[in-house]
């Protein structure tokens, strides 16, 4: 019916691809999403003005393709004799790339939550910490958690630039397949398949919190 | 402090080279712009047309457009065409490649763009005697193309980005491309692409830049 | 002239026109009247053919409109038609408004259609406000911009469709000043109103809907001085 070369093991080794695809996201992700906030809640406390340069400093994660980023800081690390493996290098790199679209996320989560409700919690005798902690947090939360959602799937995709540095993600796993086997468009595919069956059911979910949340 | 020093003036020298490659960067930026929004546009008018294959086809481009990496979409072009025989040089598929990726993303933006059109503004068009095309041509699109410019700009900004990944195709003319075969004679890494980043930098405020005032002087209402 | 035989139209379980029987003769000036859900808005959107009719014919100018062949864009060329919603199109100035649909649909020039444009623009009270967006004028001079629009058309009927129904209380004066200033030029009209003041002084007859129903049609005189439908005389009673 089907001719293939592709055998149960290519298939293991995609599926290692997959899952180093994931691990470089889960850190990214998480480290990014921890100085997001950090980052987010520090641009609010301070305003426009004493924030610029926090705001300008992350600007340029943003502006400079993710692909130069990664060659630089692997650069820098071998400049300061880090010594850093690939896999740390791409971490770092994509948690500062995460960190600079989670804060503008961060932000717009604490700014949509009305002055009048802080107000509120204040007036109720609440310390800073007890309004961000009981009234912000949460109300920013739900406001932003579509959009970071969004990013999440943003870095899962933009991971697969760290195969510049020799990691063997999954589009780098498909690439070494397609080299190997000459059956390019056949494991390309699969590859898609791949990234599309982990984005597409977390980004319909995005989409309906998005929905159910801007109806009420 | 560090053992290593910079050479700061290797890479100044190369500036011309490597200005000439952020023309290539921007013209590849522009062109898979325009291709992107006339394709973008025809999807927005499939998913209007009410026929479910019209309808699919464009659903199943936004889809993989958004849910695949952007790079995996180049390669498609540079590696998997060559299953039909179709062969594209890296310039092409890198071209292609943005251009499938601005498409989904655009034609996202004009759904989101068109919800925001009330429906009543098709039916004045229509009660004075217009086709659902004419409505649609000189009643909604300008609406539409005007909430989405500012999210269109972005995807400007990311389609410049995206060029940089021409350089994982064998592309060496573009700014990415330039810089690595710059590098790849000097071994100087660092001030190469720390020059190249804010050239890109640069590019991508001025891009962002330039549309902000084009915007103030497009919509005057 | 506009023949509505026996129509019958529903939407979904609802059924919102019991068969219509109706007929508006050249330089006629017709005013609907009834409460709301009683099919009179929906019988004129059934007119220009925007909606569709599940059974009778609607004959205009002897063209049946929701026969397979009839040509809908060039039929509803004939029948200006204005919405409760102003439908102003907000990324065009006034004149470009209504300038477009006599360049687009009948081909005119741009000379041709600005002439007539600032004509019927001016004949609305708005010769000023040419080069205005829609978005900084108030809902009343949106709505008479609306009725030039559709005039610019150069119609032989026109389709008011509580035009006035969305507007503030100090706004509705003049734009029933301009329906009463086109009635008084001889055009044909179908109007759907609340205003009952203005469809007594307007109208040559006045249909009273009720229930998908046109339970009542007479002169005005006839129809409000000595109304003989029990549901017509509870309305009455509840406007006044």
């Amino acid at each position: 019916m089907f001719d293939t070369a592709l055998t149960l093991a290519d298939l293991g080794f995609l599926a290692q691809g997959a899952v180093m695809t994931l691990a470089v996201t889960a850190v990214s992700v998480l480290a990014g999403t921890i100085l997001g906030v950090v980052f987010g809640v520090l641009r609010n406390q301070l305003g426009t003005y004493w924030s610029l340069p926090i705001t300008f400093l992350l600007d340029i994660f943003r502006s400079v393709p993710l692909l130069i980023q990664l060659v630089l800081g692997n650069a820098l690390q071998s400049i300061l004799k880090l010594g850093w493996a690939p896999f740390t290098t791409s971490c770092v790199v994509l948690s500062l790339y995460t960190a600079a679209y989670c804060t503008e996320i961060v932000r717009g989560g604490i700014s949509a939550v009305p002055t009048t409700t802080r107000r509120a919690a204040r007036s109720l005798g609440m310390t800073w910490w007890q309004d961000m902690r009981y009234i912000v947090a949460p109300l920013a939360t739900r406001v932003s958690l579509p959009a970071w959602i969004g990013l999440t799937l943003g870095v899962m995709k933009d991971s697969a630039l760290v195969l510049w540095l020799g990691l063997i993600e999954l589009l780098r796993a498909s690439q070494i397949l397609v080299t190997r086997l000459q059956e390019p468009l056949f494991i390309l595919l699969i590859c898609g398949a791949i990234y599309f069956i982990i984005s597409f059911p977390i980004a319909r979910l995005g989409g309906y919190l998005e929905k159910r949340w801007s109806n009420d | 402090m560090f053992s290593y020093n910079f050479h700061w003036n290797q890479a100044f020298k190369a500036l011309p080279q490597m200005l000439d490659g952020a023309l290539v960067t921007l013209q590849i930026a522009l062109l898979s712009m325009a291709i992107g929004l006339v394709v973008a546009l025809a999807l927005t008018l499939f998913r209007l047309s009410g026929n479910r294959i019209l309808n699919g086809f464009a659903t199943v481009w936004v889809e993989i457009a958004r849910n695949t990496p952007a790079l995996f979409q180049i390669y498609m072009a540079h590696f998997g065409l060559g299953s039909f025989g179709i062969h594209l040089s890296p310039y092409t598929a890198l071209l292609v490649g943005i251009a499938f990726n601005n498409a989904g993303y655009l034609a996202e933006n004009f759904r989101g763009a068109l919800k925001a059109i009330p429906e009543t503004q098709t039916r004045a068009g229509r009660s004075l005697g217009m086709t659902p095309l004419q409505a649609f041509r000189y009643i909604v699109m300008p609406q539409m193309l005007r909430i989405a410019f500012l999210p269109a700009t972005n995807q400007m900004v990311w389609a410049i980005l995206m060029t940089s990944l021409g350089v994982t195709v064998g592309m060496n003319t573009d700014l990415a491309g330039v810089t690595q075969a710059l590098n790849a004679v000097s071994f100087r890494t660092f001030e190469f692409f720390a020059l190249a980043a804010v050239i890109y930098y640069v590019i991508a405020k001025a891009v962002t830049l330039a549309a902000r005032l084009a915007a103030t002087r497009m919509f005057r209402y | 002239m506009i023949e509505i035989e026996n129509v019958r139209k529903s939407f979904g379980q609802l059924e919102v026109l019991k068969g219509i029987n109706l007929t508006v003769q050249k330089g006629e000036v017709l005013t609907i009247i009834g409460g709301s859900g009683s099919g009179k808005s929906t019988l004129l959107t059934c007119i220009n053919g925007l909606e569709d009719i599940d059974s009778g014919r609607i004959v205009v100018d002897g063209t049946d409109v929701h026969a397979k062949g009839t040509d809908l864009n060039k039929l509803r060329r004939k029948l200006g038609i204005v919405f409760q919603q102003f439908n102003a199109f907000p990324h065009l100035t006034v004149l470009e408004n209504v300038m477009l649909a006599p360049v687009k649909v009948l081909g005119q020039s741009k000379a041709e259609a600005e002439a007539m444009a600032v004509k019927q623009l001016t004949h609305v009270g708005l010769g000023d406000k040419l080069k205005v967006y829609p978005s900084r004028m108030s809902g009343g001079q949106q709505q008479r911009m609306a009725i030039a629009r559709a005039l610019a058309m150069s119609p032989a009927y026109m389709l008011f469709d509580e035009v006035t129904s969305a507007l503030d209380p100090q706004l509705v004066g003049e734009v029933l000043d301009t329906l009463r200033m086109l009635a008084s030029e001889g055009m044909t009209m179908i109007c759907v109103t609340h205003e009952m003041k203005f469809a007594r002084e307007v109208s040559d007859r006045v249909a009273f809907f009720h229930k998908g129903v046109m339970a009542e049609i007479a002169p005005p005189e006839e129809l409000f001085g000595a109304p003989k439908d029990p549901e017509l005389k509870t309305f009455l009673a509840a406007t006044h």
